[in-house]
């Protein structure tokens, strides 16, 4: 973004949570929540693509609302709740979404995956999402530039579905792959 | 991107703060603002937090209707159990824009207050008279596909990219502000205006007035409504054209009707004459294309938009047919019936 010849803005100090830890920094009002995970706080999970809140890469959950990080100042997120897809699962422990990408191949170059498990789980927790068609709709802020849409929504179905027939949790689904 | 910030606390510090300072802007869900800041289009000497403020509730008004805060996300209101039953064509309407994350992050006054797509505003190197006065419109004679075929002037044809505040104003919904002079109330047509020589304002607020509140009358019309949208891509992209419709029906006949255009004009578009034509009608195609053919009176093409002004027309038709059988448009499954 295009910094002008007029003197820097004062920094100002800002405390985020992020996956459940505190981070106290010094930025200029100008730092998008996206930049400060990645440049500051070295979470580079979360992915810039557009920069323009059109391709959903940097989707993150803001008190556990999917947002779009690279348009959300970062100062103005100060006390909020944040979570990044550092913040989902571990390797050892994949987050039920996670593992479904995986056991559905639901990605080519990886690059706007961050940013879609982000969305599904937002999503998810939203409850408006009943079957594939409203899972289409529902993530068309996520943008897959490889076009592993067709298993993007069949590994989001598989945990949605799981999570609403209370048989069907977990243990179920994994005995499943 | 250089600005000075400041949190509110209250609505009348958040006002006075902008109020006293040209170059200040309030700023809540942030997803226009801080995108036109990083295209170098909105630069803003210092910004004015106002997501703090108490403006978060949708409350029922005496009269029926709904009073909802500015703050309230666009999500939450579309998916608010009183919206959804009682103004199911408003909540379908926000649905059908833009992305789940961003209607998670903005707020019903700034859908209000969001700024024109035209690609010539959004290029800081081209000239612009909405951006730079005096400088031109080279969209005129350029890429226009999105732009207006009604009410245009010769300085701008930009439209409203809104579709939350086309429902809005087939509502006939009021917006509250206030302002260093106090509070009023604007009705929802005299909200937006026409570019006429002035397209750098695309409303009627004064530097300094705040959106507090969005009111509802008392709901009407039942099942009989429809937000239609047509667009180049079936999801996540600004309406071509798009249609509030809706109709009351006394018995057979119409007794009331609604029609409100998205994606034509630099407001919504509304024609009372157009509306009143179907009073007292048999809801039927001739009567649909009359009421149309009335509302596009006086629309013209700029070239690569010529094409909105029949496909408007024949939307309006289908869309009222929608409203007239009680069976509106899903937002999730587009197929059009």
């Amino acid at each position: 973004m295009a910094q002008d010849a007029r003197s820097a803005s004062e920094p100002v100090a800002v405390t985020l949570s992020v996956n459940g830890e505190t981070h106290s920094v010094e930025i200029p009002p100008s730092a998008t929540l996206l930049d400060v995970l990645r440049e500051r706080l070295h979470l580079t999970g979360s992915k810039k693509g557009c920069d323009q809140g059109q391709c959903g890469a940097c989707t993150v959950l803001v008190d556990g609302r999917r947002v779009n990080s690279c348009l959300q100042l970062a100062v103005m997120n100060d006390g909020r709740e944040i979570t990044t897809i550092e913040g989902l699962g571990r390797p050892e422990e994949l987050h039920p979404l996670q593992a479904a990408f995986v056991a559905h191949d639901a990605f080519q170059c990886g690059y706007c995956t961050p940013g879609q498990i982000c969305s599904a789980v937002g999503m998810l927790d939203e409850g408006h999402a009943h079957g594939p068609e409203e899972i289409r709709e529902l993530m068309s802020g996520n943008l897959c530039r490889c076009g592993a849409y067709t298993n993007i929504v069949e590994a989001i179905e598989e945990v949605r579905s799981a999570r609403e027939a209370p048989t069907l949790k977990t243990p179920k689904l994994e005995a499943a792959e | 991107m250089n600005f000075s910030y400041t949190r509110a606390t209250t609505v009348g510090d958040a006002i006075q703060a902008v109020a006293g300072d040209p170059q200040a802007r309030f700023i809540a869900g942030g997803t226009n603002l801080v995108d036109l800041m990083k295209y170098d289009v909105e630069r803003p000497g210092r910004l004015v937090d106002i997501t703090r403020l108490p403006l978060k509730a949708i409350e029922q008004t005496a009269d029926g209707g709904l009073k909802i805060g500015a703050l309230v996300p666009n999500s939450d209101l579309a998916y608010d159990a009183r919206i959804e039953r009682d103004y199911p064509l408003l909540a379908s309407a926000i649905l059908a824009g833009a992305s789940a994350q961003l209607r998670n992050a903005a707020t019903t006054g700034g859908n209000l207050l969001q700024r024109t797509r035209c690609y010539y505003f959004y290029d800081a190197g081209v000239p612009c008279n909405k951006r730079e006065p005096g400088s031109g419109c080279p969209a005129k004679t350029g890429v226009n596909r999105i732009h207006a075929i009604l009410g245009a002037s010769d300085a701008c044809i930009a439209t409203h990219p809104s579709d939350m505040c086309v429902a809005l104003a087939a509502l006939g919904a009021t917006v509250h502000v206030e302002g260093p002079d106090g509070a009023r109330v604007i009705a929802f047509e005299d909200f937006h205006r026409l570019p006429g020589d002035t397209p750098e304002k695309d409303n009627t607020l004064a530097h300094g007035e705040m959106v507090t509140a969005v009111e509802l009358p008392a709901p009407r019309f039942g099942q009989n409504h429809t937000y239609l949208k047509l667009r180049d891509r079936l999801s996540y992209a600004f309406a071509l054209v798009s249609v509030a419709a809706a109709i009351e029906l006394d018995g057979d006949v119409v007794s009331e009707a609604r029609i409100a255009l998205g994606g034509v004009a630099h407001k919504p578009w509304r024609v009372p004459e157009a509306e009143a034509l179907l009073k007292g009608k048999l809801p039927s195609s001739g009567a649909f294309e009359e009421a149309a053919d009335r509302l596009l009176k006086g629309a013209v093409g700029h070239g690569e938009n010529d094409f909105k002004i029949e496909l408007a027309r024949r939307a309006v038709v289908r869309a009222l047919s929608q409203a007239a059988a009680g069976t509106p448009q899903v937002q999730s499954n587009k197929i059009v019936n």
